[in-house]
């Protein structure tokens, strides 16, 4: 049942990679690998369950975390008020 | 009593699964990088939030369902900071809406001059 849900989730994650290597513009990029991230993220929790190891989830609070600071820092460049 | 929350975990991975799969093909298909972020936002949402609540299903009243719960507590969170950072950075990068029949004539309503 979890595996189902995990070869789902691994389907998406090479549909945003393809957006992230095709992406025209850089943001279409950050797009794509800010929803790898949250896939990452519940396949993360999905191998957990397979495994039988809830301790994969600590992983998954902490990258979703990274998630929103990588984001944030890539943008930051682009912020209009800087400088 | 069992079998009942086996048949609904199975359910709300599968959607989830189905939510997942379909918010990358809008990712992979949309015609804008605006169109596209509303196709990741399905992602984040319906799809995170049907897996771990399927997931929640199976482990029951544990500190598990804890740390699920913080999980997509924080994805619900920052999802849409990043999605509205995104789309900011890239309005002022210069990156406009693909519009059908453009009356704005290049110009967004609301922003700076």
């Amino acid at each position: 049942m979890f595996t189902v849900a995990l070869i789902a989730v691994l389907i998406s994650l090479v549909l945003a990679m393809v957006r992230a290597i095709i992406g025209p513009t850089m943001f279409d990029r950050v797009l794509a690998v800010n929803s790898t991230a949250t896939l990452a993220v519940l396949s993360l929790a999905l191998i957990g369950f397979v495994a039988g190891r809830p301790e994969f989830l600590d992983i998954a609070i902490l990258y979703t975390l990274l998630n929103l600071i990588g984001t944030l820092a890539v943008l930051r460049y682009f912020h209009p008020n800087e400088n | 009593m069992e079998a009942i929350i086996n048949l609904l975990s199975w359910l709300f991975l599968l959607s989830g699964g189905f939510f997942c799969i379909t918010g990358m093909i809008g990712l992979i298909r949309f015609p804008d990088l605006f169109t596209r972020l509303h196709g990741a936002s399905v992602t984040d949402t319906l799809g995170a939030g049907f897996i771990v609540i399927g997931l929640i299903l199976q482990s029951g009243f544990t500190l598990v369902t804890a740390k699920l719960i913080i999980i997509m507590g924080l994805i619900l969170l920052t999802s849409p900071v990043a999605t509205h950072a995104l789309a900011q950075a890239a309005l002022h990068a210069g990156i406009l809406p693909k519009l059908d029949n453009d009356e704005t004539g290049g110009h967004i309503a609301g922003e700076d001059e």
